[in-house]
C-alpha cells in the first residue's frame, strides 16, 4: 500500500461511514482510522426506527450496527468546518483532526417545518432520540397527526396504528408515496391506510398549527381543522453538509457532488484527490441518465449507502477493482406489506402493470422511460424484482451503471 | 464456504438474490431458497450478498469449499 494515505478520517457514524470503514480494513488499509459522529449513541441503523422500534416489537438496542475493529470512534463530536488546504477537520470542541484521506458520510437530517410551531408536541423522525420521543407519545395513546405522505410518513402511520393510537395522515399529493412508487402502488397504500383506520386527507396541506405551548391541532388548506396532541412532520430529508460550506466543494440539491469513483468534486467540477463522499450526503452521478435528466442526484436510500462504500474505499486506498455498482433500490414495510423497488420508478414516462391485485396485496409493475426500463416496484412479490433489475442493467449498459 | 440465512430475520428484501443469483433465489411462494455450500460462486460475490442484506440475515463461514 505504498503511496496510500497513512490516516483516514470518516465523518459521520451512520451506515455509510461504517461500511466504508469496514471496506477500508477489508482492503488492507492498516493506518489510523478515525470515525467521528455527532450523536451521543453508538452507531445504529435507521430503517427500524419507523418500523419495529416504533411499534415496540424491537428494542432500540437491536438497531445497533457492528463497528469494525481497530477504529477510533469519537462519538458526540461534530465536524464544524473542513479546511482542505491544511487537510484537517475542525470539531465542535475546538480541536482539529488531521487526515490524509477523508470520507464524508454525514448523511441527512429531517427537513424542518418551514414556519413557527408550538414548542411542544411537534416532532420529526430521523434518529434514535426522535424515535424514543415519538414512542413515548404513542404510549400515552394520544391521537397522532402525521404530516407528509412519503414512505416515512406512511410507515409512521402504520406503526402508530399498530401501537393503538388514533392516526390522521395529511398528504399534499392526491395519493401517498406516488412520487417514489407511482399511482398504482400509491392507491394501494392509500387503501391500506384507510382500512387500518387512518383518517387519510389527501390533496391538502397544513397551513398552520394551533396551540400556544403544546400543539392542539392543525389547520388545513381546505379550511378544516384536525385536533392532535402530537404532530410528526415527515417532509423528507436534506443532506447534512453545512459543515463543509466554504471549503470549495461543489453541491447539487444540497448534496456534495461526486464522480463515479465517489471522489468529491470541487465547485468547478474537478475531482478532489483524497476526499470521497458516501451515503445520503452525496449527490452522485445520475445512475440511469435519460435526455433531460439532471447530471447528479441525491438519493436517500439505505442500499445506496451500502452499495458505494467499497467503491469509495477503493478510491482512497486502491486494491482490486470494486464490484459493479447496482442500480438504486429501496423498500418500505407497512401494515405487514412488503413494498420493494429498484431503479428510479419516479422517472417513468410509461408503466407496465404485470400484476395488480389489491385484495391479495400483490403488485408487480415496471417503469420505463424513452423505451428503456428505469424501475420496478413489487408488493409482496419480491421474487419478480430480479428480472426487472437485470433489464435495467442490460438496457443501460454496465458502463453507465457500474462505478 | 458455508452459508446460513436466519429465516426469523429475513424480510424478503431480495438483495442477496440480486448480488448472488447463483446462490439465492425465491420459490413461487416467495420463500427464499439458497445453496448452503455453493461451489461455483466466487466468495466475493457471496460476501457482497451478505453485506447487501438490510437485516443482516446472511452469514458466511470459511473460505472456498
Ligand atoms: C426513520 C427512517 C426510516 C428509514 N427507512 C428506510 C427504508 O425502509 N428503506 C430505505 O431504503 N431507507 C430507509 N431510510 C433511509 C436510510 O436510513 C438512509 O438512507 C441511511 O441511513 C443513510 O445512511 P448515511 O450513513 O448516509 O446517513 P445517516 O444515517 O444520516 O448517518 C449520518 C451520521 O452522521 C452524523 N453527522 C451529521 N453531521 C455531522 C457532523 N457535522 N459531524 C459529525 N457527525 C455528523 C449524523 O448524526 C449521523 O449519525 C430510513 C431513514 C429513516 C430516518
Ligand atoms: S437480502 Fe436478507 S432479507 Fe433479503 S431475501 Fe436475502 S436474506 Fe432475506
Amino acid at each position: 500500500m505504498s503511496g496510500g494515505p497513512s490516516s483516514i478520517v470518516v465523518v459521520g457514524a451512520g451506515i455509510a461511514g461504517l461500511r466504508t470503514a469496514t471496506a477500508l480494513r477489508d482492503r488492507g488499509f492498516a493506518g489510523r482510522l478515525v470515525l467521528i459522529g455527532n450523536e451521543p449513541h453508538a452507531p445504529y441503523d435507521r430503517p427500524p426506527l419507523s418500523k419495529e422500534v416504533l411499534t415496540g416489537r424491537l428494542a432500540p438496542e437491536a438497531a445497533a450496527l457492528p463497528v469494525p475493529a481497530d477504529v477510533e470512534v469519537r462519538s458526540g463530536r461534530a465536524a464544524v468546518r473542513l479546511d482542505r488546504a491544511a487537510r484537517r477537520v475542525l470539531l465542535d470542541d475546538g480541536s482539529a483532526q488531521s487526515y490524509e484521506g477523508l470520507v464524508i458520510a454525514t448523511g441527512a437530517t429531517a427537513v424542518p417545518w418551514p414556519g413557527p410551531t408550538p414548542a411542544q408536541g411537534v416532532l420529526t423522525l430521523r434518529g434514535l432520540d426522535d424515535a424514543a420521543r415519538l414512542r413515548a407519545a404513542l404510549a400515552e395513546g394520544d391521537p397522532l397527526l402525521v404530516v407528509g405522505g412519503g414512505f416515512l410518513g406512511c410507515e409512521i402511520a402504520s406503526a402508530a396504528r399498530e401501537a393503538g393510537a388514533p392516526v390522521a395522515l395529511v398528504c399534499r399529493d392526491r395519493l401517498p408515496m406516488r412520487r417514489t412508487v407511482g399511482a398504482e402502488v400509491g392507491a394501494l397504500v392509500a387503501r391500506l391506510q384507510t382500512e387500518a383506520g387512518v383518517s387519510l386527507r389527501t390533496g391538502v396541506t397544513v397551513t398552520g398549527f394551533s396551540g400556544s405551548r403544546r400543539v392542539t391541532g392543525v389547520e388545513l388548506s381546505d379550511g378544516t381543522r384536525i385536533r392532535a396532541r402530537t404532530v410528526v412532520t415527515a417532509l423528507g430529508a436534506r443532506p447534512a453538509t453545512d459543515w463543509t460550506r466554504g471549503s470549495g466543494l461543489g453541491t447539487h440539491s444540497g448534496g456534495l457532488r461526486c464522480d463515479h469513483r465517489r471522489r468529491a468534486l470541487d465547485e468547478e467540477g474537478r475531482p478532489v484527490e483524497g476526499i470521497v463522499v458516501v451515503g445520503d450526503a452525496a449527490a452522485a452521478p445520475h445512475p440511469l441518465p435519460y435526455p433531460g435528466a439532471p447530471s447528479h442526484l441525491v438519493i436517500g436510500h439505505w442500499s445506496g449507502a451500502v452499495d458505494h462504500a467499497d467503491t469509495a474505499a477503493a478510491t482512497l486506498v486502491g486494491g482490486p477493482p470494486p464490484g459493479p455498482v447496482p442500480p438504486p433500490s429501496f423498500w418500505s414495510d407497512q401494515y405487514g406489506v412488503r413494498v420493494r423497488a429498484v431503479g428510479l420508478p419516479g422517472a417513468a414516462d410509461r408503466v407496465e402493470v404485470h400484476e395488480y391485485d389489491p385484495e391479495r396485496r400483490r403488485v408487480e409493475i415496471s417503469q420505463h422511460r424513452d423505451g428503456r426500463t428505469v424501475g420496478a416496484v413489487t408488493v409482496n412479490r419480491t421474487s419478480r424484482l430480479a428480472a426487472h433489475r437485470a433489464r435495467i442493467v442490460a438496457e443501460h449498459g454496465e458502463g453507465v451503471v457500474v462505478g | 464456504m458455508r452459508i446460513h440465512v436466519d429465516r426469523t430475520r429475513c424480510a424478503n428484501h431480495g438483495q442477496c438474490v440480486f448480488a448472488a443469483p447463483g446462490v439465492f433465489s425465491f420459490d413461487d411462494d416467495e420463500n427464499l431458497v439458497y445453496d448452503p455450500a455453493p461451489e461455483a460462486t466466487p466468495a466475493a460475490e457471496v460476501a457482497r450478498a451478505a453485506a447487501a442484506c438490510p437485516v443482516r440475515a446472511v452469514t458466511v463461514e470459511g473460505g472456498p469449499a
